[in-house]
């Protein structure tokens, strides 16, 4: 308590000198709390809008589909039978065709996947309400993605060609009914949306799916002959490995403010253990132990990262926060590189987040103090009066 | 031993290493001081007045001999127990102040009785006694800086006493200090000596202050050349 109250006093005394390894403290937290909260956003952000564009609370996949193979596709189709059919007449699960196609847009060709969607679904965010429609032409929604490497916008024709279940040939104009934005590239790039029974018809694939997604999440799928489940920590696994990556990346940074903050700490330390052998002299003159003048300067060292909690909490609170509420921009969206990332990311800041910063500095802050404050103990009081210590 | 001393020097020496061989700085010192003194250590440079004030004050301990300090033998004192002396029975006044810079008159006052966990009413009343015995009861929200040579040994003063201890060690006290700053701090420790009978010991060289002191120790290369009492009227 006493270590406690003079360290307080002495830290107030110090005036500048305190207050500036306050402030790089306080700086290093805050953009610490503040690079993992953008971290920790775009990862909630990203498994959001992933779980609710793409991968739903966990997908079946046609036994001989395989998204990195199009060879795969002509054969990763099968009929939705059985408790499938079942749970995909109840809304808990919603089948997709997958197949392959080619376009004709301003007289290019573009090959592309056709992806056939229930109009009527409410389990993915994908705006398939667009393709109901009953005019005469086959409606088609596009990502932005698609939209701009095309260069069709909503109402365009276009002429679509593919290859049915029994290899002909067959081409018809398709319409686009509606252009939508996603942060989810692999439901938007080199590919098209078309009503599901519209597709099964041209494909002469009735009543057939590549997957089928589920509405929950669920860890045990009921298993179904011809098919595989895939859960949802499958389907995000590499999401999670991006955002690893980018975790591993930001620790770096986080290694870099840590450093610089502690070295303004300890450089603080060595210097007073230099300039106030007189007073540590004194303390022991007047009854302090060598333990407790080590314990008085560790302490004083360790305050500096509780009053840089506090300033950091005063500017940092309601700055992180308005972030937290106005998001960040980005000048260019992650979806052109093949990242689901938003244009506007919301950072995130847990509460396990700031306690653990908090908790890492504080302790890393103490030990960088006691480090030098130890030499405390091999000091001569004699020579400490006299300040004779080099 | 004579248990009524206040303290007791025994054959004291002291020697310190010096390169390859060793200087000695006090050649078998035999002393005894009692309550209520006001005596000076009196010699040039290098005579051991230091080094014999730091053994009676426990910062040191001697080489050879014993220095027995209110039926405590220093050298056999362990880390913490010459702690407790410093802190219980000793004061201590030194040539630069040795104040905390950053803290005020009041609270470099206050520092002794915060080691000694006095609680907190009692302790403001003692901190304001002592600033009243040396004249800075004006002065407690000042800061070392703000003040002369002669207030901060003054605040030296009532740091030293403010807890009333046994014994006040002083090491060339009025050196930095001009005539009249000089005269009114020694004044004002003989007071103090005479209204709580405080021992007093001094190293010094200083005229000003052997003109005080009722008992002069001269000491030279280490050994007491002179002792003797002064008759004041």
């Amino acid at each position: 308590m006493m270590a406690f109250k003079l360290a307080i006093r002495n830290l107030i005394g110090a005036g500048l000198r305190t207050w500036l390894n306050v402030i790089v403290l306080s700086f290093a937290f805050v953009v610490i709390i503040w690079h993992k909260g953008i971290l920790d956003g775009w990862d909630r952000q990203a498994r959001t809008d992933m779980i609710s564009w793409e991968a739903g609370g966990g997908q079946y996949w046609q036994q001989n589909y395989d998204p990195l193979d199009p060879f795969t596709l002509s054969d990763s189709h099968a009929p939705v039978t059985g408790k499938l059919q079942k749970m995909v007449e109840n809304g808990t699960l919603t089948p997709i065709l997958i197949t392959q196609g080619t376009i004709y847009p301003s007289g290019r060709m573009l090959s592309i996947l056709l992806k056939g969607i229930d109009p009527a679904q409410k389990i993915l965010a994908i705006p398939s309400a667009l393709l109901d429609t009953t005019s005469g032409t086959i409606p088609a929604i596009i990502g932005t993605s698609m939209a701009a490497s095309s260069k069709l916008k909503a109402g365009d024709l276009v002429t679509l060609r593919w290859r049915d279940r029994n290899g002909a040939f067959d081409a018809t104009e398709i319409r686009i009914a509606g252009v939508f934005k996603t942060n989810v590239p692999t439901v938007d790039g080199s590919q098209i949306w078309l009503p599901l029974s519209q597709l099964q018809k041209m494909m002469l694939m009735n009543g057939e799916a590549t997957v089928i997604v589920s509405k929950q999440k669920n860890d045990s799928f009921p298993e179904v002959a011809g098919w595989k489940v895939k859960d949802q920590d499958f389907l995000l696994a590499d999401m999670n490995n991006i955002i690893k990556s980018k975790t591993a990346g930001g620790m770096v940074l986080w290694g870099i403010l840590m450093m610089l903050a502690l070295l303004a700490i300890f450089d603080t330390q060595v210097l007073a253990i230099f300039r106030r052998q007189k007073e540590i002299g004194m303390y022991i003159a007047m009854g302090m132990t060598k333990r407790q003048v080590v314990a008085l300067f560790t302490t004083e060292g360790a305050m500096h990262a509780v009053l840089a909690t506090l300033l950091g909490a005063v500017y940092g609170i309601p700055l992180l926060a308005l972030q937290a509420i106005k998001g960040i921009s980005f000048p260019v969206s992650g979806s052109d590189y093949g990242i689901s990332m938003a244009e506007r990311l919301y950072p995130h800041y847990g509460i396990r987040l700031i306690i653990i910063t908090v908790l890492i500095v504080m302790i890393a802050t103490t030990i960088v103090s006691y480090w030098p404050a130890r030499k405390i103990a091999k000091m001569k009081p004699t020579d400490a009066l006299r300040g004779k210590i080099q | 031993m004579n248990s009524d001393h206040l303290i007791t020097i025994q054959h004291l020496k002291k020697h310190f290493a010096m390169g390859s061989g060793k200087f000695t700085a006090l050649n078998g010192i035999d002393l005894t001081f009692d309550k209520g003194e006001f005596t000076g250590i009196i010699g040039p440079s290098g005579s051991g007045k230091t080094t014999l004030l730091n053994i009676i004050g426990s910062l040191d301990v001697p080489s050879e001999g014993k220095a027995i300090v209110m039926g405590k033998s220093v050298g056999d004192l362990g880390a913490r127990e010459s702690a407790f002396l410093r802190k219980t029975q000793l004061g201590f006044i030194f040539q630069s102040y040795n104040l905390l810079q950053v803290h005020t008159v009041y609270e470099n006052v206050e520092f002794p009785l915060l080691l000694l966990g006095i609680e907190s009413a009692k302790r403001k009343q003692m901190v304001n006694d002592a600033l009243e015995w040396v004249g800075l009861t004006d002065k407690t929200n000042s800061r070392p800086a703000q003040l002369s040579g002669g207030e901060c040994q003054r605040v030296a003063i009532a740091r030293a006493m403010v807890k009333k201890p046994e014994i006040v060690l002083a090491d060339e006290p009025t050196a930095n200090l001009d005539a009249a700053n000089s005269h009114h701090i020694l004044q004002t420790m003989e007071k103090l000596n005479r209204d709580f009978s405080t021992t007093f010991i001094f190293a010094t060289h200083d005229e000003k202050v052997i003109g005080y002191i009722r008992r002069k120790i001269y000491l030279e290369d280490g050994k007491v050349a002179k002792d003797e009492m002064i008759q004041k009227s």
